[in-house]
């Protein structure tokens, strides 16, 4: 969905005046025929509501407050004023994974940790999405040795920002990777890719709610 | 430091106190002031030494000697506050029976340390209050920090050998 910026009309003020005067009318159910199409047209943005709901969600990611390591010094600097998530909306860090959808992986996880990530990123609501930052989460770096464990062996992940530490334009440009992939193909989430489905918390048939007054159920 | 005069007047006292067996050496190099105990004494030994002014712990880590025998070693770190002074006191197990008495109940500070060198080691010491791996999973077999142990980890697919490594099925 792409917004432009333009200026009014021709008529200047005068022009602004009448479309108030038109969106009066049209609140108050008087305006009728061609005035209300030539309203409608001019002032109603249409789209789907797939693509809205995209779009809303790239724009307004909610990492987890979650750091590991010293890449987590690094992450925490996307948020200040140099690199500013704040300008794609993700700079609300959630402290509670019940409130996030953005885990980022920023360090090292050892194999006692592991299942403390997982456990973390299965209670993110969903959709979700999981940045590995760094070396260690991702090819495990320096640390190749037996305490340590790539983040791909226990959980999906999106975007790999490779770095020992990654600055944090590199994290910015991994977040907006991912923002860019949120936005095109919003099928391409972890559960088509990893053939994830009937692994959510509540299947599709127990979110389906009886209709009230549907049931022929009587008597009792 | 005490110097080299020093460390072997406590030796000798130490000798003195706890019988000819509680010290087996001692070791002056750089400076750095070494007493080398026997495993079983070293509770004794730490509480001379504590009566001495050494009051303060510092640390304590185990080391592996692989392939000499015996092969692990624990080292005790102790300071004297007042006359900034400090002293190593080491001792060494075999592998096959790598007990030591746990410093613990004198010592709360050694207890999350002997841990450690329990965890990497495998050095048990006898005694302690909670005996357990502090730092690999409890079901962790195996002690990581000793020499004989592979480093482990595992090959990485990055473009330049992904097709080595993943054959022709990619």
């Amino acid at each position: 969905m792409e917004v432009t910026r333009q200026q009014l009309g021709a008529g200047g003020m005068k022009e602004f005046r009448a479309r108030q005067l038109n969106a009066q009318q049209m609140l108050r159910g008087e305006l009728e025929g061609p005035e209300l199409e030539k309203h409608v047209e001019e002032s109603v943005l249409t789209t789907t509501l797939d693509r809205a709901g995209r779009w809303a969600a790239a724009n307004a990611m909610f990492p987890a407050t979650f750091g590991l390591a010293c890449c987590a010094i690094e992450m925490m600097s996307i948020v200040a004023a140099r690199v500013d998530v704040a300008r794609f909306g993700g700079e609300a860090f959630r402290a509670s994974p019940r409130q996030a959808d953005l885990l980022i992986l920023s360090g090292r996880v050892s194999i006692k940790m592991a299942p403390v990530v997982r456990r973390i990123y299965d209670q993110m609501i969903e959709p979700r999405w999981a940045i590995a930052m760094g070396a260690c989460s991702s090819s495990m770096g320096v640390f190749n040795n037996y305490a340590i464990v790539p983040a791909d062996k226990f959980m999906p992940v999106d975007v790999h920002v490779p770095g020992c530490p990654p600055r944090p334009e590199a994290l910015m440009h991994g977040i907006l990777k991912l923002r860019a992939m949120v936005l095109a193909r919003p099928d391409q989430s972890w559960r088509s890719r990893y053939g994830g489905r009937g692994t959510e918390e509540f299947t599709e048939s127990e979110l389906q709610i009886e209709p009230v007054g549907g049931g022929t159920a009587s008597g009792a | 430091m005490p110097d080299a005069t020093g460390l072997e007047l406590i030796a000798q006292d130490l000798r003195g106190a706890h019988g000819d067996d509680a010290v087996l050496g001692t070791l002056f190099f750089r400076d750095r002031a070494t007493l080398d105990v026997q495993p079983a004494r070293v509770i004794d030994v730490l509480a001379f030494l504590r009566e001495r002014g050494f009051g303060f712990l510092a640390s304590v880590h185990g080391l592996d000697y692989y392939p000499e025998e015996p092969r692990l070693g624990v080292q005790y770190e102790l300071i004297d506050m007042t006359a900034v002074d400090r002293i190593t006191v080491r001792l060494r197990v075999p592998v096959d029976a790598p007990h030591v008495p746990s410093v613990t109940p004198d010592w709360p500070t050694a207890d999350f340390q002997e841990r450690e060198v329990f965890d990497m080691f495998g050095v048990i010491f006898d005694g302690h209050p909670n005996h357990r791996r502090i730092l690999m999973p409890e079901d962790y077999e195996g002690h990581p920090q000793r020499r004989d142990f592979p480093i482990g980890g595992e090959p990485v697919v990055f473009t330049y050998n992904e097709k080595r490594l993943e054959g022709d099925g990619g």
